[in-house]
């Protein structure tokens, strides 16, 4: 570890290459800190939207037209507005108006820290578009399936948790592919509500070490290393899946 | 002719032709309508302005204006704002396309070495979070450039731009790959067997046929990017969310006015996207149709 530190310290004095999250433990820590809280984010906001998007496709398919339409309303709503505005009308807007709760030390603080609106409003916004995208995927399987499931004595629940839902997840595993992703790089615009994630690291670390070319090319690479990683793992999980008929990954 | 129907059920009028002896007529694509309003956007719509107007009656202080009161005093600062917001997300997509178109070229190019280059292009900036693309831009790019003596100034919005116009271009290289990749092949064996050039095919039958494909998904990246311009303020663009923030400190910073004023943000967004989404939806069920 020593040698490394060294070998970065000497690559800076001699070529102007300030790895200073290699070389400085402060600076590492906190890089490494940033980096850890942009896996949670991403990891509970990909789980939460995933639950969001087939809860609300359930929901779409609902004989009830009201629940059909807040579904509708909801997915529209999030869909054709910034998510940034969205974040901050959930942290500044609704965050001030929520009671507030006294915690251990007695202190009046908000219901939820920024981290915890951060991950609400990022999970709603990639949720609103994981509805439609499983809907689409419903919409693949052919009618008859779900009327021979019907005709078996399913409920409609069953119809969705036992048949619809698995045969459509493969059906639209690509688009959800892209959506997460995007969903991983939309994890950024926590920096406007002062979540420290890498950006927001990144950024600290730039205007100590005034190594801000640096800092932005291995920001750049993070990045597309951690959604080289979700790739690579829902690929993964797609050939995992495939069955034959469904999905490309029957195709092969 | 009407012996021929003389067996017909009795109800049948004289005169009257079978259905299966009408010649086939497609029916006609469905006019583009704006969209209807359903109870879902009266909910909606009746919800925003409640939370608009919900400060109103919150505080009932005396010289206090309700939220509504402020959103109309400030109304045309915020919609300059918005406006502002309107410009960079045009300029930037003209620039991203034009840049897109190009590297998409490139990307379904016979030079191998370009070809991978393009590719490699193309996935790094689709890849990367569009946040720190305008961070990339605002702090690589200089404030002013000198060229012949002149000095260029690069004011921060033009920088916007341009970091904007960053993933734009991917993307859309990307959807002129896919497009491309979308038509039959037989397309390009039938051009090279009547003696067309690669170019000449490329220019005068693929892309063409290419346009068609690409104009939902390029729409939708559109409204995408008009979405992400407000990222802008994040790095000191005085856009629309810039001007939010300022119009609330300049009405005392009351915390009940935040949610009015981003919701009416959001609102403003919301009437400009809409609309583009569901033509969007329009042009692909149309498009679908016709293939």
């Amino acid at each position: 570890m020593d040698m490394i530190a060294k070998w970065f310290l000497e690559l800076y004095e001699t070529t102007g290459i300030n790895l200073t999250i290699v070389y400085d433990a402060y600076d590492r820590q906190r890089f490494l800190s940033g980096l850890g809280m942009t896996v949670y984010l991403s990891v509970v906001c990909i789980l939460a939207s995933i639950v969001i998007g087939a809860v609300g496709a359930w929901a779409q398919g609902s004989p009830l037209r009201v629940v059909r339409g807040l579904v509708n309303g909801f997915v529209v709503l999030f869909r054709n507005t910034p998510p940034l505005v969205q974040i901050f009308f959930f942290y500044f807007g609704l965050g001030q108006i929520l009671p507030r709760i006294e915690d251990v030390d007695g202190m009046r603080v908000p219901i939820l820290t920024n981290v915890q609106w951060a991950i609400v409003s990022l999970s709603l916004f990639a949720g609103a578009f994981n509805v439609e995208i499983f809907r689409s995927g419903i919409e693949a399987v052919p009618r008859t399936t779900t009327e021979a499931a019907e005709a078996l004595g399913y409920t409609r629940f069953g119809v969705y948790r036992h048949v619809l839902l698995p045969l459509a997840l493969r059906i639209c595993l690509p688009s959800l592919n892209n959506n997460l992703v995007n969903l991983l790089k939309t994890t950024t615009l926590a920096y406007a509500i002062a979540v420290p994630e890498t950006l927001y690291v990144s950024k600290q670390i730039w205007t100590d070490s005034q190594n801000v070319p640096v800092m932005m090319i291995v920001l750049l690479l993070v990045y597309t290393a951690l959604v080289g990683i979700l790739v690579f793992i829902m690929h993964r999980w797609e050939k995992a899946l495939a069955i034959p008929g469904y999905g490309q990954g029957g195709a092969r | 002719m009407s012996e021929v129907f003389t067996a017909a059920p009795a109800a049948r009028q004289k005169g009257d032709v079978l259905p299966v002896l009408l010649p086939f007529r497609a029916p006609a694509p469905r006019a583009w309508r704006w969209p209807r309003l359903r109870l879902v956007h009266l909910v909606g719509i009746v919800g925003a302005l409640l939370l608009i107007g919900g400060g109103a009656f919150a505080q009932g202080g005396a010289p206090r204006l309700s939220a509504l009161e402020v959103i109309w005093k400030w109304f045309p600062l915020l919609m300059s704002g918005f406006g502002f917001n309107i410009l960079m997300s045009v300029l930037a997509m003209a620039l991203g396309t034009v840049a897109g178109i190009g590297l998409g070229l490139l990307q379904i190019g016979e030079n191998r070495f370009l070809r991978r280059l393009a590719w490699a292009a193309t996935q790094f900036f689709r890849n990367a979070p569009w946040l720190v693309l305008l961070f990339f831009a605002m702090f690589m790019i200089p404030f002013q450039f000198r060229v012949f003596g002149y000095t260029i100034p690069f004011p921060d919005w033009v920088k916007a731009i341009i970091g904007f116009s960053l993933p734009v271009m991917a993307n859309m290289s990307e959807i002129l790959r896919g497009a491309v990749a979308s038509l039959p092949s037989g397309q390009w064996e039938a051009a090279e067997s009547l003696a067309f050039s690669r170019r000449q095919t490329l220019f005068m039958i693929i892309l063409p046929q290419c346009v068609k494909r690409m104009l939902p998904p390029w729409m939708n990246l559109y409204s995408l990017i008009t979405m992400a311009t407000v990222q802008a303020s994040i790095v000191g663009v005085s856009e629309m969310l810039t001007l939010t923030s300022q119009v609330h400190a300049a009405e005392g910073g009351r915390p009940d006015l935040l949610a009015p004023l981003y919701g009416f943000a959001m609102l403003c967004f919301f009437v400009y996207c809409y609309p583009i989404e569901r033509f969007t939806l329009y042009l692909e069920r149309r498009f679908q149709l016709n293939q």
